[in-house]
């Protein structure tokens, strides 16, 4: 069904004006039954939006599940409507491409705790009032459960391949780990089977950046007409530099100057990177709710799949039944080679078919996003 | 595509159905092989991301990792079978990465190039230079193969470990020869060993 966007999208007044197009357009299902959460409370009528991208085969056997990353959404190719611009893997997925959508199915669900139309802390809870900080605190399990659910819904079982780069993983490897049986194939890009002390160290760096803006308001904000726009945009531009490696910020902006010939001696953005960092954190702030932020990057941290399994990473994988294959990249400073090692390692242990390489690519993080053509054949011959 | 000789030797070896590590597989022309006409899903572990990656965009299941430092990370007697071609002599330390190669597979093939080779012999000893030939085409200051053995140091470096040989076979000039005199008329060598 095409269902409402309720207060979403980082509260009303900051709502781009292309949301009201949105609001009819976003395709959401209402899980049926209540969702079961890993802090043992449950979300109930909980909404999944998601996207589907070419068609769907008469014996359901041709699904591509793409979980999307931390600041990701549905919109995994074509044009987002939000924002207007491609979709977040618009290179990858698509007629032709190394997902091709002309031959598989592809679906890609906005996580619960989101901003773009699942539930989330900007959804209105039972009150009619919005969530803010009374949305219960969910994992990356959670969010995988309730992506499962809505396959159970849309009638679709063993999926061909899980497919996820960063957060979108963690879900991957979650799901594997969690229903070994549903998927035939899982893809683990750029990603990690646990959140490092420094992971954890930034994005707590971010959460504070959001809950010291006195506009946060205890995350009840929405009827404010204004959110805590300079913390978040603040979280964004620190996660971004972890996003980035250190050659490729120098080879984009080395210590360019910003429309200016000679330092101010002052605090304005002086610098290119400082501009771009600042354009990047206010762009954030029209599409993304703060208190999903907070949510999500307290998911990814409480994400760690040896943990869940006693401790010995290879236990979560001792009934999965997919191949696997893992990639890295290697000027990823955020989730380095040495985790995505230590992934293929366990899966070793249990005999799994795995395949893992890491790629020579110059962006650190984000360089499952950019341009990387080993990177398209690696996908596109992992998937078959 | 023809097998080099040694691999379509490994080849025609492995019985159907086994489980198969590759060791420094290559582009996975034996592990293509072992799955179009045994059936076999085998596992590779390739050094070089280039060649993994082809590996994998042809599906096969391939690990880019490094032999001298990875394979401890496999669990005892995880295949039936583990493979080491034209490897060893590349191995910080070739005697290790037997023991490994003989923890993680009941069974191991080994193939390597012999450098006592009567061509190789001649170059060394009319030239006084280190040989560079068809099979070892690079020079001694850029080559990866660190640690050069003759069929005869192989049999020495395995009567010390007390490793079973279950088999030898030995090629030069692209096919097969007999047993008689290895060391010095082999080109390559291939061994089947067990503990």
């Amino acid at each position: 069904m095409r269902g409402q966007l309720t207060a979403c999208v980082s509260g009303p007044k900051s709502m781009p004006p292309m949301a009201s197009v949105l609001a009819s357009n976003l395709q959401t299902v209402t899980l049926d039954a209540p969702l079961a959460l890993d802090s043992g409370k449950s979300l109930a009528d909980a909404r999944v939006a998601y996207e589907t991208y070419g068609e769907l085969a008469a014996d359901k056997s041709n699904v591509i599940l793409i979980f999307h990353a931390l600041t990701g959404d549905q919109f995994v190719s074509g044009t987002n409507p939000v924002t207007g611009k491609p979709g977040w893997w618009d290179r990858m997925v698509g007629p032709g491409l190394p997902i091709d959508t002309a031959r598989f199915h592809v679906i890609c669900a906005n996580i619960i705790g989101g901003c773009m139309g699942s539930t989330g802390p900007a959804s209105l809870a039972d009150d009619g009032q919005p969530w803010g900080m009374r949305f219960p605190v969910i994992t990356i399990r959670d969010m995988v459960r309730a992506q499962v659910a809505l396959l159970d819904q849309l009638g679709i079982g063993q999926l061909h391949a899980v497919i996820g780069g960063s957060m979108g993983g963690m879900l991957a490897l979650s799901l594997a780990a969690h229903w070994p049986d549903r998927a035939a194939r899982v893809l683990a890009i750029a990603t990690t089977a646990r959140h490092s002390a420094q992971n954890i160290a930034f994005h707590e760096v971010g959460r504070q950046a959001i809950m010291a803006d006195p506009d946060w308001q205890g995350g009840d904000y929405y009827a404010a007409g204004k959110g805590p726009e300079k913390g978040l945009s603040v979280a964004r531009m620190a996660a971004h530099i972890t996003y980035l490696s250190e050659a490729g910020l120098t080879e984009k902006f080395g210590r360019r100057l910003q429309d200016r010939d000679a330092k101010s001696f002052g605090f304005d953005a002086d610098f290119q990177v400082e501009s771009y960092l600042r354009y990047q954190g206010i762009a954030f702030t029209n599409r993304f709710d703060a208190n999903s932020y907070l949510y999500i990057t307290r998911a990814m941290d409480y994400f760690d799949l040896a943990e869940e399994h006693g401790g010995r990473l290879a236990d979560a994988f001792t009934d999965a039944k997919a191949r696997f294959c893992v990639i890295s990249f290697d000027t990823d400073w955020l989730y380095p080679t040495a985790e995505s090692r230590a992934i293929v390692h366990a899966l070793n242990a249990v005999a799994a078919p795995v395949s893992f390489v890491e790629l020579s690519a110059p962006y650190g993080h984000d360089s499952f996003l950019l341009e990387c053509p080993a990177l398209d054949r690696v996908v596109g011959g992992f998937i078959g | 595509m023809s097998l080099r000789p040694d691999l379509a030797k490994i080849a025609s070896l492995v019985p159907q159905g086994v489980r198969v590590l590759d060791v420094g597989c290559g582009e996975g022309e034996l592990m293509d092989v072992l799955r179009r006409e045994r059936g076999i899903d085998a596992r590779g572990l390739e050094i070089d991301p280039e060649l993994v990656e082809k590996c994998v965009s042809r599906g096969l299941s391939v690990v880019q990792g490094d032999a001298d430092r990875d394979l401890v990370e496999y669990p005892d007697a995880a295949f039936d079978v583990a493979i080491l071609s034209q490897t060893l002599q590349t191995a910080s330390r070739p005697d290790y990465m037997l023991d490994q190669l003989l923890r993680i597979g009941r069974t191991a093939f080994v193939s390597f190039p012999n450098f006592a080779y009567w061509r190789m012999r001649v170059a060394l000893l009319v030239h006084g230079r280190m040989p560079v030939t068809r099979h070892l085409p690079v020079s001694w200051y850029e080559t990866q193969n660190i640690h050069h053995v003759t069929v005869d140091d192989f049999r020495a470096l395995l009567a010390d470990k007390g490793v079973t040989v279950d088999g030898c076979w030995f090629f030069a000039g692209g096919r097969e020869i007999g047993r008689a005199n290895a060391n010095w008329r082999a080109e390559h060598a291939v061994f089947k060993l067990s503990r």
